[in-house]
């Protein structure tokens, strides 16, 4: 375990120069930098342009720059914005607690209806429930998030004004940030709404994020518990005269849950691709909205060590999910 | 009145009849051998009677009683508390028919709480004492072991041992030896035998080895192409086959074909869901065919040996 963990930990390295790499060369690849967007269309003297430049070591060649940055990397700096002048680091604290909330709440979401109705479907199989779900969660599964969050706003906020439109919490609410969770903050806070107000602007982000794991989710979970219902020990479940629910959750869906396990380890990189689309629609403060700002204003440390942190977050996950596979799975336990 | 009672059992999946029209009955503590080729209808008529045909297969019979009780009328609730308890089954596969993702001892200890069978507090001793009845060495340290973990013959041991926890008047045995090493074979059949002469159980045996039901088996029943073709005590129907083929089966027996230089078999194969014949289902391979085996199949007939045979061996044609 010591061993398989070792190596995992060193294949972090490699993953982490493509990371930066691939970040740089896209960043890089857009035209402007930091300074031109910064000064807009009013114009700069050609002088304070290069002295600017220099100071930010844009003037440097290419492959300059990004050996310095690797530099910079490995010595345990990420640098600060081009834009706030606040260490990246810092940034991405404050703003990282609003994105693991959402996400959180994305993935039981997805959890909590997927895999039930995977298990529904599987074993109604071939009936009209099973075909009508799968379709939908083809649907699901392709929707574009940009188009479904505006179309939810629209329903549900704008048409039928259940849920509010954009943001955390509402405005008249003031919650101090302990722990950065606001369904934790507002829980403890004195104000009496303001659990109420924040659960009330979580719910359409995390429909809107969770609509395609929850898709995949289902999908997956079907798939393999199809599988597991053909196998030798069901039918021995089933002959010991257990009930058929508990021949599907004890013996099936324990089975199932190996391959569905991968999937939701995988979902979570998607998970955090689609934050960055859901918080721009939101106008939810977490680390998708800065990286996209990030982008808009060529903040490129920001942008390069956003991108490498959420890369080790997704790595990390992935670690996890391996590890937690041996625990469901005992034949890749010693 | 007999333990198991089953007449003219029906088992169709679709258009295909698995099992077309057999009768089985099982006295209290006798062995019956239940032989036929593969696809013959042997395991669906046992998974039939354990109430595991599922969908799309559907199960009729005009009679299938256990122990007086009208299997097909009882709810799924009732049935299943009669399934496992007083009727139980084993394998062929042992390793895949026990679920990779729970310990062994964990696997026998539910059917014990799925039917009360004992107290709470004693499953855990009588799950070590069933495992020790079915030979497993130093069974208190083999209770946490994963199927993975444990040879084929270990696992057909536990597969066992869950199968007699509620003491079954009934047990199943669906070729339990096929998938084991020639070595082990031999043991399990001892294991079951003595099992059930120990316990005074019915044991229903399905195997296509002659020289298993040779050795174990009061009474045999042949299948063919989802019919049953002959039944009789084990010694009549080895010194006195009727069906041809019975005989046929008898022939292929290596011990049987000594000195000759080839081993006999038997042409062609069992009949599939669109080549099944008119008339007899076995005679495009009978050697004995006539006419009308070829137009009208012929009924069951007999008493103490009973077979489907038109022109039956051991008697004038």
């Amino acid at each position: 375990m010591l061993r398989f963990l070792l190596r995992r930990v060193t294949l972090i390295i490699p993953t982490f120069i493509g990371v930066t790499l691939a970040s740089f060369l896209l960043i890089h690849a857009v035209p402007g930098d930091p300074i031109e967007v910064r000064v807009g269309e009013h114009g700069i003297a050609p002088e304070r342009l290069a002295i600017l430049r220099h100071e930010f070591g844009l003037d440097q060649p290419l492959w300059k720059q990004f050996a310095d940055y690797e530099v910079q990397v490995a010595s345990g700096h990420l640098g600060a914005s081009t834009v706030t002048h606040q260490p990246v680091w810092d940034e991405f604290l404050t703003l990282f607690p609003a994105t693991v909330e959402l996400s959180v709440c994305a993935l039981i979401f997805a959890l909590v209806i997927g895999l039930p109705l995977g298990v529904i479907a599987a074993v109604k199989r071939g009936t009209a429930f099973d075909y009508g779900l799968m379709g939908v969660s083809v649907t699901g599964a392709s929707m574009p998030i940009f188009w479904w969050g505006l179309m939810m706003i629209l329903v549900f906020s704008v048409s039928l004004g259940w849920t509010p439109v954009a943001g955390r919490i509402g405005d008249a609410f003031f919650v101090e940030p302990w722990s950065g969770f606001m369904l934790i903050d507002s829980w403890f806070s004195d104000d009496d709404g303001a659990f109420a107000s924040a659960v009330s602007h979580l719910i359409l982000p995390t429909i809107v994020l969770g609509t395609i794991p929850l898709a995949t989710i289902a999908r997956m979970t079907r798939s393999a518990m199809l599988e597991v219902l053909g196998d030798d020990f069901i039918r021995t479940a089933r002959a010991k005269g257990l009930s058929p629910l508990r021949v599907v959750i004890v013996h099936a869906l324990r089975n199932a849950l190996i391959p569905v396990v991968t999937v939701i380890g995988l979902q979570v990189g998607a998970l955090l691709g689609g934050a960055i689309l859901t918080e721009t629609i939101f106008a939810w403060p977490g680390v998708g909205h800065w990286l996209i700002e990030a982008i808009q204003r060529r903040d490129y440390p920001v942008l390069q060590g956003g991108t490498l942190l959420i890369a080790v977050l997704v790595m990390a996950v992935n670690l996890g999910v391996d590890v937690t596979y041996g625990f469901l799975n005992p034949r890749i336990r010693k | 009145m007999a333990l198991l009672e089953i007449r003219n059992l029906v088992v169709e999946f679709g258009r295909f009849r698995a099992v077309d029209g057999v009768d089985l009955t099982v006295e209290a503590g006798e062995i019956l051998c239940v032989v036929g080729e593969s696809g013959s209808g042997k395991s669906v008529s046992m998974l039939a009677v354990m109430g595991l045909i599922g969908w799309p297969g559907k199960v009729s019979a005009d009679v299938m009683r256990f122990d007086g009780i009208d299997l097909l009328g009882l709810s799924p609730r009732a049935r299943r508390k009669l399934v496992g308890r007083d009727i139980a089954m084993v394998f062929q596969e042992p390793t895949t028919s026990l679920n990779p993702c729970y310990p062994v001892g964990w696997q026998i200890a539910e059917s014990l709480r799925a039917h009360n069978a004992v107290p709470r507090a004693q499953v855990r001793d009588r799950v070590i004492e069933l495992l020790d009845q079915v030979g497993i060495p130093a069974p208190a340290s083999r209770l946490g072991a994963f199927p993975h973990q444990l040879s084929g013959g270990m696992n057909q041991r536990v597969m066992i041992a869950m199968a007699i926890s509620c003491n079954p008047r009934l047990l199943i045995a669906d070729e339990p030896t096929t998938a084991l090493d020639v070595t082990i074979q031999k043991q399990i059949l001892d294991l079951l035998v003595d099992l059930q002469s120990k316990r005074g159980m019915a044991l229903a045996l399905i195997t296509h080895d002659m020289g298993v039901v040779a050795e174990t088996a009061h009474r045999v029943q042949v299948m063919y192409a989802g019919q049953m073709v002959e039944e009789q005590p084990t010694e009549a129907l080895f010194t006195k086959p009727h069906h041809p083929y019975t005989a046929a089966l008898l022939a292929a027996l290596p011990e049987r074909a000594m000195g000759a230089s080839r081993l006999p078999t038997i042409p062609g194969m069992v009949p599939g869901i669109d080549d099944r014949p008119v008339g007899c289902l076995f005679n495009p391979r009978c050697g004995r065919v006539q006419e009308i085996c070829r137009t009208s199949a012929p009924p069951l007939i007999g008493e103490a040996a009973k077979f489907r045979c038109y022109f039956p061996l051991g008697e004038s044609a």
